[in-house]
């Protein structure tokens, strides 16, 4: 009966907790497989720079950090990485293109990209880039669906294709669908990079920091386990007299 | 050297004081590993210290510079990245300590005669804070920092004739600013920071006077040796300060694989909207609080009436303080009280459940749990005097089980 009671409160208890989980979740977006390697965010920045960097801007991260962080010299930075005029090795990633010249050319100027991963998620951030339809209706010609009206048109068609709302395909880009895929993966890669650019450098020392927490652990517990010998030796019958003394002789 | 020693405990009482709360304070030999979360707690308030004095000499509390000097601690200061994500880190880890800490006292009855000071001071910490939390949740100045801002001090304004000047003195102005960051971060780092020091001294202190309650709830002062010490209990000193240590080692472990592995812990600890400059132009679609607040806020929701659904706010962070009285029973540890130990259970998963409530959109189909969880977060206490006089026990043991 003790433990009944309790057992049949808790069914309807943990149903409403579960229902509670049910009710919030939405099906989350196919996850793309996004290798998340050095590799793969240098391969992203180098697209990023030849192609994203014209309008938008990684104010935050320096090249200078970049090429710490992805073991480039500064050589391979400035010939590959720094293609905006202006750019400066000190500095955080610049556009190509000015604040008004974006505002003249799609009414609002293209938006930083150093945070943008960490607020959208790079799940967002793929499935936007993999989005865009033709829609003549827009005044670029583009449109998103998971963005509806979004300014910016669609740079990567020459890659991936120009496809109609309903998925249909009007002009097949210069890759297939699945290495298309990998190089927008990449490039989400980097933004992932750019707005938490610790994660090489925690990656790399983690494992050691934990390794010797570990360590200590491990040495405490023995040394705790010394000193509590006595404590059980008197719970033992008859072992009050020695843990009495040992306490003593400690204290002394 | 001894005389070195001599010299100084003839001007302090250093050796006493050594005496009095470690070699010759007398805890139970019984502690499990929910009494690990105290000694916990002390290092993770010295930790916030200590990285939250980093982060302030790289801070800038302005509305236009206070998120980049944040993103310049994060991309350009070294080892920026490991202070900030420690001190925030550092916050989810206490809150998850501090509950740990209170359901501890509730299931073991810590709480009651003669602990009841103890109790109040504990709870008046938490309390203490969530405001310490809030105020240091503003300052990166992201835009949930802003509109999470605006929602909470516009909480004040609903008080009776005062309300909105108290608010508009919370603020520093009309709406939250550079004023605002500026008087907040007084208070977290100076103000608020020292009567929460104070209050963790007041526990201590009050902790060493009526002596560690345990698992059991039996007080161990009632069966002493010869020598006149508890016959149950052990020195603080060596025993759980080396088991604490241990202690210390094993939640190190974890915290450094949050901070190196998982430091926004999927937008749970640091959030997503936390990385969009602050911009009163742009309203978030939903202001949720961080987790270790959302059932406080789920309540707060439950109630389609501003003043209705903040007093019923106020009344769940409040009651908890009366718990000393509240509970009527003869047995302290819900170990021999299984239907309050249920009920300790329900009202535990019904918190949690709110916590989770509270983080999603307000939309309807979340009222039906809102409600029926603020009725049974707050039928735990307001039931517990009638229930607590009438309740079966078991037979509780003479001498502490080990």
């Amino acid at each position: 009966m003790r433990k009944t009671l309790p057992r049949a409160a808790l069914g309807p208890l943990f149903a409403l907790a579960t229902a509670a989980h049910a009710a919030v979740m939405t099906p989350p977006v196919a996850p793309p497989s996004v290798p998340f390697t050095k590799a793969t965010v240098i391969a992203g920045a180098k697209f990023f720079a030849d192609h994203c960097s014209a309008c938008h801007a990684v104010s935050n991260l320096r090249y200078k950090r970049m090429g710490a962080d992805l073991g480039l010299s500064k050589a391979v930075i400035t010939k590959s990485f720094m293609k905006p005029g202006g750019a400066n090795y000190l500095k955080g990633m610049r556009p190509a293109m000015t604040q008004a010249e974006a505002k003249k050319w799609f009414g609002l100027p293209a938006p930083n990209l150093s945070h943008m991963a960490r607020a959208l998620g790079p799940r967002f951030l793929y499935t936007y880039l993999t989005s865009f339809y033709w829609d003549p209706k827009r005044p670029s010609g583009w449109n998103n669906h998971v963005f509806p009206n979004v300014a910016m048109p669609y740079i990567l068609a020459p890659w991936g294709g120009i496809y109609t709302k309903n998925g249909k395909l009007l002009v097949p880009g210069r890759e297939t669908p699945a290495v298309f895929d990998r190089h927008v993966a990449d490039v989400v890669a980097f933004l992932r990079y750019a707005s938490d650019p610790s994660v090489f450098e925690r990656r790399a020392i983690g494992r050691y920091v934990i390794g010797a927490f570990v360590i200590l652990s491990i040495l405490a517990y023995l040394l705790k386990k010394d000193y509590w010998r006595d404590v059980h030796d008197k719970e033992a019958p008859g072992g009050a007299q020695k843990g009495a003394t040992a306490k003593s002789a400690r204290k002394g | 050297m001894s005389k070195v020693v001599d010299w100084f405990n003839a001007r302090f009482p250093a050796r006493e004081m050594m005496r009095e709360h470690m070699t010759e304070y007398y805890a139970p030999k019984n502690f499990n590993i929910l009494y690990y979360t105290g000694s916990l707690l002390l290092l993770m308030i010295v930790l916030q210290l200590l990285s939250g004095f980093f982060l302030m000499a790289h801070y800038v509390p302005t509305s236009q510079d206070a998120y980049n000097s944040v993103q310049g601690i994060m991309y350009d200061t070294k080892w920026g990245w490991l202070v900030r994500y420690m001190h925030v880190d550092g916050v989810s880890l206490i809150f998850i300590l501090l509950y740990l800490h209170i359901g501890r006292g509730l299931l073991y009855g810590s709480y009651r005669s003669p602990r009841e000071l103890l109790w109040v001071i504990g709870y008046l910490i938490y309390v203490l804070m969530m405001g310490e939390a809030f105020f240091g949740y503003i300052l990166p100045f992201g835009n949930l920092s802003y509109w999470a801002g605006q929602v909470i001090t516009s909480i004040i304004h609903a008080v009776p004739i005062i309300g909105p000047g108290l608010t508009t003195l919370a603020r520093g102005g009309p709406g939250v600013g550079t004023a605002t960051l500026e008087r907040f971060l007084a208070l977290h780092a100076v103000l608020w920071f020292l009567i929460l020091a104070a209050c963790i001294g007041l526990h201590i202190l009050a902790l060493h006077k009526v002596g560690s309650n345990n698992p059991d709830g039996i007080e161990i002062k009632d069966h002493k040796g010869p020598d006149g010490t508890p016959l149950d209990g052990i020195p603080f000193h060596p025993y759980y300060t080396v088991k604490d240590i241990f202690g210390v080692g094993v939640f190190l472990t974890l915290f450094a694989a949050i901070i190196f592995y998982a430091p926004t812990m999927h937008g749970v600890f640091l959030e997503r909207t936390t990385f969009f400059r602050a911009n009163p132009m742009v309203s978030l679609p939903d202001v949720t609080p961080p987790w270790y607040l959302a059932p406080y806020y789920a309540m707060l929701r439950a109630v389609p009436n501003k003043y209705e659904g903040i007093a019923l706010m106020v009344a769940a962070v409040v009651v908890p303080f009366f718990m000393p009285w509240l509970d009527r029973c003869k047995v302290r540890s819900s170990r021999y009280r299984p239907v309050y130990r249920f009920m300790i259970l329900l009202m535990a998963v019904t918190f949690f459940t709110l916590a989770y409530v509270g983080e999603q959109p307000p939309l309807p189909k979340y009222f039906l749990i809102e409600r029926l969880g603020a009725t049974i977060y707050l039928g735990f206490y307001l039931l517990l005097p009638i229930i607590s006089r009438f309740e079966p026990t078991r037979p509780v043991p003479e001498r502490v089980r080990s």
